[in-house]
């Protein structure tokens, strides 16, 4: 267990190259865009990063509910690796889209669905990392924050779907026709190729990450095995 | 009636309970003593039901923990040193609710506050209760569905001379009825004179025990500290 | 079957009971909500119209701070003196424990709802006694006091109590907020109901889902 695994070097240089292929990709395959210029390539990465940071809700409910069944420690530090990893990666999402907005709409925000679901569910990340500084007992804190996890699971999708209905004003990307109107815009070939790399890409990244976060949390836990059994020693 | 074997208890990294073998027959008063962190209220809420074991083999009359605790919990008698009671009830009403969940009629009330001496204070508030009046409460609360098993964890902390012999009392008739009691203890003397059997718990583990019957006080403090030597293992 | 009812109920009586006695919570409840109540008249000053279409969403905000103290108390009590293992020791299933408690801090909100309903509607000189408005103010309370419940018994058993338990909640019980302030607004306003359902579709979708996850992981809260 204390050896890196030869499979996790390998997705290290998989996720990195991977990356770099999308920047590759973005700056240098795709074509510029009429109406926006050169801002419009921040998309490819905001969307990506947007995306990472929607995996870690989802990530953690699953792993929530494998841990209250199984009680294994590796789902309940997968659960808090997503969410640390998440929270970082909307974060980065939200400032990339207040860059590219700001040109384009002439606001850092606005309460649409998406950006508003957003700092919902960075807002239930942060109440998650909160509940667990609150807990001492490492089994509880691992319970809690499962069944934490599982509420937040079921209750953003709902979120999104009523501030949704409320609200729209965020470009509905994916081919619209009237998109452009919108600061939307149609995306050809190349654009796709560069889009869905770059989801790949970062989707891995997330996986690379998420891997060394458990890992690190079971060598966390097994320090402070060996330093309770050493205090144990000296009394 | 109560039978441990290899019982393990971690909190994280943190090992409580250390494979601890434990057997208490029926009808027996048995006393569990042993010095802070030794594990004896660990010990004695997994055997109450209210915390799983880490793994090792539990069974409380012959009901296996933890699957089978709710099947215990009806022939279960439990008090702990906080008194599990409603401050803003009456201790009729205490009593009444509580008859309530083990779905037991509510006529044995009247006898149950007669024997823990609190029949003038039935429709007291118990929060105006002082602590000994608490306690003995909660001991009718714990016979209130007629247990054939008590667990009491240190039943005396926070009693005065006179309201920890009144509890004595109370709890020498109840034991007389052919209950099978454990009870945690820090008070060396007084458990001699409850209990039939000592058992000392120490790092984990039990490291001795001792019948009381013909037991010299001498003889007691000894086998205290040799056990908590014998437990540094 | 029938044992599970008669201790859920008793569970619930005795909340009721308990609560009776002092009126501590709820006062503490009405009280609070009427003083939100006031605030909010100072920091929206309004004309009628505008009123008019902020109402459904002074009146929630209300509702979710206040119950938010009804809450937190009401578990802080339960682990205080240890009553919560004297339920846990008891042979009854963890759910009644759950359903008795919700169902209780539901009595409670209700209550201060009730009060707090009239207060408003004279206030702000808008009528609010249509039942469908009545209907939304309780399946609102429904799902709040269920989930609320849930992370009460969590909150309560951290080092972070009470402050702890609106940070967990609120992102939670959004989409009651938002269908209930909808739902709210669309019968104060008299819009057409065919408009308004889908505001109570998704509050009842809510209260259903929310419920029966509680109920699956409540076991899961109590355990040691």
């Amino acid at each position: 267990m204390l050896e890196k695994p030869r499979l996790l070097t390998g997705l290290d240089i998989l996720s990195a190259l991977m990356v770099l292929i999308a920047a590759a990709l973005v700056f240098f395959y795709a074509p510029v865009e009429q109406l926006m210029g050169q801002v419009q390539k921040v998309f490819y990465f905001h969307v990506a990063t947007a995306w990472v940071g929607m995996l870690g809700f989802m990530v953690a409910g699953v792993a929530g509910v494998l841990y209250l069944r199984t009680e294994k420690e590796k789902w309940d530090i997968a659960g808090l690796g997503a969410v640390e990893i998440s929270l970082v990666f909307f974060m980065v999402a939200i400032i990339m889209g207040a860059i590219w907005a700001r040109p384009i709409w002439n606001t850092w925000w606005t309460w649409d669905p998406r950006l508003t679901t957003a700092a919902i569910v960075e807002l239930i990340y942060a109440a998650y990392l909160l509940l667990r500084s609150g807990l001492d007992d490492p089994g509880k804190r691992a319970r809690f924050s499962a069944i934490y996890a599982i509420f937040g699971f079921f209750s953003v999708p709902l979120t999104f779907i009523s501030i949704r209905l409320v609200r729209t004003i965020h470009p509905v990307v994916i081919g619209s026709a009237e998109a452009a109107s919108q600061g939307g815009f149609n995306m050809d070939t190349p654009m796709k190729t560069a889009f869905f790399f770059s989801l790949a890409a970062f989707s891995v990244f997330f996986a690379d990450l998420l891997w060394h976060r458990i890992r690190l949390g079971k060598l966390q836990s097994k320090v402070n095995q060996l330093r309770y059994q050493s205090y144990e020693k000296e009394s | 009636m109560i039978t441990v074997k290899k019982l393990v208890k971690r909190f994280g990294p943190l090992t409580v309970l250390r494979e601890l073998d434990f057997e208490v027959n029926s009808g027996e008063f048995v006393a569990l003593l042993g010095p802070n962190g030794a594990g004896k209220t660990t010990l004695l809420r997994i055997l109450s039901s209210l915390m799983r074991p880490t793994s090792g083999f539990v069974q409380v009359a012959s009901y296996r923990l933890p699957s089978q605790g709710a099947s215990l919990r009806a022939k279960l008698g439990v008090v702990s040193h906080q008194p599990l009671l409603y401050g803003d009830l009456t201790a009729a009403e205490n009593l009444q609710f509580f008859s309530k969940l083990y779905s037991i009629g509510l006529d044995r009330i009247p006898e149950i506050l007669d024997l823990v001496g609190l029949l003038p204070r039935r429709d007291d508030l118990v929060r105006t209760f002082s602590r000994g009046m608490q306690q003995r409460l909660a001991i009718g609360r714990a016979i209130l569905h007629n247990p054939s098993i008590l667990l009491l964890d240190e039943p005396h902390t926070g009693l005065d001379q006179a309201a920890g012999e009144i509890l004595d009392r109370i709890l020498k008739e109840v034991a007389l009825e052919g209950r099978t009691v454990v009870m945690t203890s820090h008070d060396l003397l007084r458990s001699a004179e409850l209990a039939s059997r000592l058992v000392l718990l120490s790092k984990g583990k039990i490291s001795s025990s001792v019948s009381t019957v013909d037991l010299d006080p001498v003889d007691l403090v000894e086998f205290y500290k040799t056990g908590l030597q014998g437990g540094q293992s | 079957m029938i044992p599970f009812l008669k201790s859920t109920a008793a569970i619930v009586w005795k909340d009721i009971k308990t609560e009776w006695r002092t009126r501590e919570n709820l006062s503490a409840m009405l009280v609070f909500s009427l003083l939100v109540i006031l605030i909010f008249n100072f920091a929206l000053e309004l004309d009628l119209r505008a009123r008019e279409s902020l109402a459904g969403g002074v009146l929630w905000a209300t509702f979710i701070f206040a119950g938010t103290i009804g809450l937190n108390r009401s578990m802080a009590v339960e682990k205080d003196r240890g009553c919560l293992d004297g339920l846990l020791l008891a042979p009854v299933d963890r759910s009644a424990i759950f359903i008795g408690k919700t169902v209780g801090n539901l009595f409670f909100m209700l209550v201060v709802e009730a009060i707090v309903l009239p207060v408003f509607s004279f206030l702000y000189g808008i009528s609010v006694f249509q039942p469908g408005f009545l209907v939304v103010v309780l399946l609102g309370s429904i799902g709040y006091s269920a989930v609320g419940t849930l992370l009460a018994t969590m909150v309560v058993q951290t080092r972070t109590r009470d402050i702890l338990l609106p940070i967990l909640l609120f992102p939670l019980t959004l989409p009651v907020v938002i269908a209930a302030v909808k739902a709210s607004q669309g019968f104060i306003q008299s819009v057409p109901f065919a408009e308004i359902s889908v505001w109570v579709n998704i509050l009842i979708t809510y209260d259903l889902i929310f419920f029966t996850v509680a109920i699956m992981v409540f076991d899961y809260i109590l355990e040691e």
